[in-house]
């Protein structure tokens, strides 16, 4: 695409952290599958009187997870209303932060088509989720709505991202970098499908190489990697398509639908929100001290794009294998677990990325939560390597291994699996092959070298599996010398 | 810096347009009877509150908040909160658990 | 003479001396509330039941002798309309909140209870605290127990009649910009507005946040102490409240004046004084220095801009703070608006009175863009000047002292037209709220047949100083004792 339009996006992130609480009560902050309004309490529902009290782990998440992103931590934060009326906000304000929140400044760092891009994040602060609601069919055309209030209240951060994106392609990328980082500092699920991790775009063109912005296009309602690639697609091609015919861009906000496929207005910047910030009074400011700083950040986990670049140097991964395994923290320690009991990285990291891999998704579970423990998948993998038992053998172990969680030896003991390389059985199992299979005998010695594989193929279709291929070859062409 | 303004409001009221943009962001729904009304009570209190404008404010922080606390959090524990039943007990329009509201649009 | 004429203490001794029992006193309290109350209005409702069954409860502890040494065990009180009480209705003198019922009460409530008070019910008061009448009740006005003619102050002015006419021992009332003080000066009781962070916030309907204070109404400073020590104190459900300790009340009592260093802001004297409230006042002062106070000038010289910087941060708050009055969860509903707009605006036109609207538009007009920094950053920092006015003053002297208000008790609906002037009520007052510091109002004196308080402020968590100076007034005064009715024509005992 050569335009003399350049696109200049920014993410809007909002991530529900992973406290136990809620932001400002004793709520539960998990709240799916719950009676609705089963999950409150007179301050998260906003009754009069009540009082918000801050939870001190959201603070401790968000910082952490703003030095993950190399942001600066003031030494002073507040808390402020964000003041609107509408029915999933009980209080008709959200206490949010305005002018001081908890970081500002950082940087995120990912790959996109073999690319490394750079965006700056504005900042990292926290507030509250608000309820849900319920509609028959479009908000729009619905009658009523219907209000739930148990996710009110959430702890919620918002990780606002510099315009630095220059094409569609990198928003998905950049979202996904993020969403990896979040999963490894274990502040947020990830999972953007129920919402506990959200993305607004803010989206507009100007003459390539210019330096100021033309009208801003805010995008919402993108709820998967998907839906942000074609929402960002459709809002670039038709700003574009009204620039090159020569008309404005008008700002406003435009919501993404799945249905259409296009994004349609939703308000205008006329019609935008007064939001009249002022300081939250029912809660004193935060002064984060140095200290405090500084123990979090020795306390931050080696993220994501580290992990990666050392399993890639230290265990000679490809780089693919090397992205599949550090996809979360949780999964580069299982190969790690894995290569320390004793399992060559190579083969580890195959057995990983592949077969396991395979068990876990049809079984919906996680590597690192699935009951073949490191030890265990390094424990078959030396069987396989030390010739105990065959691949394909072992690959049924470890379907075994996944539903019992036994040890594969066992498992390989108990079901006669254990490899054959004890010389008079296999000679036995050779001189039946040979037997039986006189054709390709003859064809191997008439210097036909694939007749040796199917002969192979014969033997360990005797031994149902279990004959060692390397010796079976060995044997055979001691049998069949060649004139 | 002096004094940065003097007088923002007509003492004889202040526009009704403004007014009548204040009503509808803090939902007042009020009659244009009211807004009229409104209009040059708050132009006359406004006019009252420009006084802050002769104070010397230079180089002087805001306080939003006497005590001087900091700091005040609470462990990260869950609590009992209410049933469905009583969240909503008063509540003047509910349908199968969940508050009702009109027509968003 | 009623039972209730008695101090708190006074109380207490014929309770545990089976003089009479908590149930015979809250019988004859209830029945007042049912007389006496009928012209007055104080109570928005009783809750006769609950304070039977906890009388019995009291009698049952003072007959066992169950440890529960509070001085409120079985003594009859009642609540401000402002803070919740668990399974009974609390409507903060709005429309809006007919028919809420909360499933909480109130910190100050509960502690209230703990302590063993029996609660009568809850008391009337302007709509969500906003007014110094009690004229801006949606439900009914309150009138002076010394001249019904009046106005009882406000906004805790049902929490001032209550114990001016001898139907409860102490109330609880609420300040924002002198909301105790006021009504307290009025109708000649005791009311102190706590240290901001002294009581805990949690369960009172919020006017203002930050200068929103819960304090005892009561007709002794020391029955005012008894309370104060039950409700004051560190709650982990209100953000900004304080563990400073609250020092040693009961000592105070006693401790006289001698040697104290006693203010006169030359500010506040110098604001249009009613003469015969001025008199109580020189009387006061000089009967003070006889007691051995040393009295002198001070100044507090951003007073002026006071009322301006409080008419800005009061109603921001407040605009925020009542957005969530909105029909959807309590209150009377929306009825069948077509959507949700009219909804919203068709729940809060019915819901609120004409003042609540002012200071919402009040407050969303400071707040809005573009007059943000001219009215509200600026209100915000004038309100600093106000705070380092109160900590300069306080190297000086150790206390203030004032007429509570410039006037007495002004006839019903002589202010309603002119809202400026009505906000003029607090000019002496409301300072105080904005720099967070200690006050108290006590009766000194009357003035053409009406009470007078003076009120008495000290630093921030001071309220030991303030106690001192009003257990000397109030023994020079020697006029607590005096119950209106009876009354409204006495002349000025001073
Ligand atoms: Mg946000
Ligand atoms: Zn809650």
């Amino acid at each position: 695409m050569t335009s003399i339009w350049e696109p200049v996006i920014g993410l809007e992130v909002h991530a529900q952290l992973l406290t136990a609480s809620k932001m400002f009560c004793g709520c539960r902050a998990q709240y799916l599958g719950m009676a609705p309004n089963s999950n409150t309490c007179p301050v998260c529902l906003g009754l009069p009187g009540t009082l918000p009290v801050i939870n001190q782990v959201a603070v401790q998440l968000t910082i952490r997870t703003a030095l993950a992103l190399n942001c600066e931590i003031p030494e002073f934060s507040k808390f402020d209303r964000k003041n609107y009326f509408y029915p999933d906000l009980p209080k008709g304000y959200q206490i949010s932060q305005f002018d001081l929140p908890l970081s500002l400044n950082g940087l995120l760092e990912f790959e996109v088509e073999g690319r490394l891009v750079r965006a700056g994040i504005t900042r990292v602060h926290l507030e509250e989720d608000a309820g849900t609601l319920h509609h028959a069919g479009e908000i729009q055309n619905a009658s009523f709505s219907l209000v739930d209030l148990n996710r009110a209240g959430v702890p919620l951060m918002e990780i606002v991202g510099e315009p630095d994106l220059r094409h569609p392609v990198e928003a998905p990328a950049y979202l996904a970098a993020l969403r990896r980082t979040l999963i490894y500092l274990g502040v947020n699920d990830g999972n953007m499908e129920d919402g506990s991790l959200r993305c607004d775009a803010n989206v507009s063109l100007r003459r390539t190489g210019a330096s100021e912005l033309g009208a801003k296009v805010e995008v919402k309602n993108m709820n998967s990697f998907r839906s942000i690639q074609r929402a960002l697609d459709f809002e670039v091609a038709r700003q574009t398509e009204l620039l090159d015919q020569g008309q404005s861009v008008a700002q406003e906000t435009r919501g993404w639908s799945e249905l259409e496929q296009v994004t349609v207005s939703q308000r205008s910047k006329e019609e935008a929100q007064e939001y009249r910030y002022f300081p939250e009074p029912d809660l004193p400011p935060l002064v984060i001290s140095r200290a405090y700083v500084a123990e979090l950040r020795a306390a931050l986990p080696e993220l994501p794009m580290a992990t990666r670049r050392r399993l890639r140097e230290q265990y000679a991964l490809s780089e693919e294998q090397a992205r599949l395994i550090s996809e979360t923290a949780l999964d580069a320690a299982y190969f790690e677990s894995v290569v320390a009991a004793g399992a060559p990285p190579a083969a580890a990291a195959n057995w990983q990325v592949q077969n396991l891999q395979a068990l876990c998704n049809a079984a919906h579970i996680s590597v690192s939560g699935c009951p073949v423990r490191p030890e265990l998948l390094a424990e078959l993998i030396t069987m396989v390597v030390t010739d105990q038992v065959s691949g394909a053998v072992a690959k049924e172990v470890l379907a075994e291994v996944f539903e019992t969680g036994a040890r594969p030896s066992a498992v390989v003991l108990a079901r006669g699996l254990g490899q054959v390389s004890d010389t008079a059985e296999l000679e036995r199992l050779v001189a039946e092959a040979l037997a039986a299979n006189q054709k390709a005998s003859a064809d191997y010695q008439g210097g036909n070298d694939r007749a040796l594989g199917s002969l192979v193929g014969a033997v360990m279709a005797l031994s149902r599996g279990k004959a060692n291929p390397k010796a079976v070859g060995q044997l055979l062409r001691d049998r069949l010398p060649r004139k | 810096m002096a004094i940065e303004h003097t007088n923002l409001s007509d003492p004889a009221g202040i526009d009704p347009k403004q007014v009548a943009r204040l009503s509808r962001l803090s939902r007042l729904g009020l009659s244009d009877d009211e807004l009229q009304r409104l209009g040059s009570q708050l132009g006359a209190i406004v006019a009252a509150v420009d006084k802050l404008a002769e104070a010397d404010t230079d180089r002087v922080d805001p306080t939003a908040q006497v005590g001087g606390l900091t700091n005040v959090c609470r462990p990260d524990v869950v609590l009992e909160g209410l049933s469905q039943g009583d969240a909503l007990a008063n509540a003047a329009s509910q349908e199968a658990g969940l508050l009702r509201v009109p027509a968003i649009q | 003479m009623t039972l209730l004429d008695r101090s708190i203490v006074e109380l207490g001794r014929g309770l545990r001396t089976g003089e009479f029992s908590s149930v015979e006193l809250t019988e004859s309290a209830l029945a007042d509330t049912r007389t006496v109350d009928g012209e007055l209005g104080a109570f928005l409702r009783t809750t006769a039941e609950a304070a039977m069954a906890q009388a019995a409860k009291a009698d049952r502890q003072l007959a066992e002798d169950t440890g529960n040494r509070s001085p409120l065990l079985g003594i009859p009180v009642a609540y401000k309309d402002v803070l919740c009480t668990k399974g009974v209705e609390t409507t903060a003198g709005s429309r809006i909140l007919t028919g809420f019922i909360p499933p909480y009460s109130a910190t100050a409530i509960e502690r209230m209870e703990a302590a063993g008070a029996v609660g009568l019910g809850k008391l009337n008061c302007d709509e969500f605290a906003m007014g110094s009448s009690n004229e801006n009740s949606a439900f009914q006005t309150t009138r002076n127990p010394w001249a019904t003619d009046r106005v009882p102050g406000g906004s805790s002015g049902g929490s001032a009649v209550a114990v001016a006419a001898r139907m409860v021992s102490a109330a609880l009332g609420t300040d924002t910009g002198g909301s105790i003080r006021l009504p307290a000066s009025f109708c000649g009781v005791v009311g102190v507005k706590p240290s901001y962070g002294r009581v805990s916030r949690y369960g009172l309907i919020a006017f203002a946040s930050s200068l929103d204070q819960v304090g005892p109404l009561t007709k002794t400073v020391e029955d005012a102490a008894l309370v104060l020590e039950v409700i004051a104190g560190l709650d982990a459900r209100d953000s900004t409240s304080s563990s400073a300790p609250l020092g040693d009340l009961r000592g105070a009592l006693k401790a006289g004046v001698s040697g104290l260093r006693v203010g006169i802001p030359k500010e506040y004297l110098s604001m249009e004084i009613e003469p015969g409230v001025r008199d109580v006042f020189d009387i006061s002062v000089s009967r003070l220095e006889a007691a051995g106070a040393r009295l002198s000038e001070v100044s507090l010289p951003s007073t002026e801009y006071a009322l301006a910087a409080y008419y800005v941060i009061a109603p921001a708050e407040v605009s925020s703070n009542l957005a969530r009055m909105d029909g959807v969860r309590f209150g009377p509903g929306f009825g069948s608006a077509p959507n949700l707009m009219a909804a919203y605006e068709s729940a809060r036109h019915l819901g609120f009175g004409p003042e609540v609207r002012r200071r919402i538009a009040l407050g969303t007009y400071v707040l809005s863009s573009g007059y943000y920094d001219a009215y509200y950053l600026r209100a915000q920092k004038v309100r600093t000047l106000v705070s380092q006015d109160f900590e300069q003053v306080f190297k000086e002297v150790d206390c203030l002292i004032s007429p509570t208000a410039p006037t007495t008790a002004f006839r019903i609906g002589e202010r309603l037209a002119d809202p400026l002037a009505m906000y003029a009520t607090d000019l002496l007052t409301l300072p105080a709220n904005l720099a967070g510091v200690s006050g108290m109002s006590v009766p000194a004196g009357f003035a053409g047949g009406l009470p007078v308080g003076l009120q008495v402020l000290a630093p921030y968590m001071g309220e030991a100083t303030c106690f001192q100076v009003a257990a000397t007034i109030e023994e020079m005064a020697q006029i607590w004792q005096i119950r209106p009715a009876g009354h409204a024509n006495l002349e000025s005992p001073v």
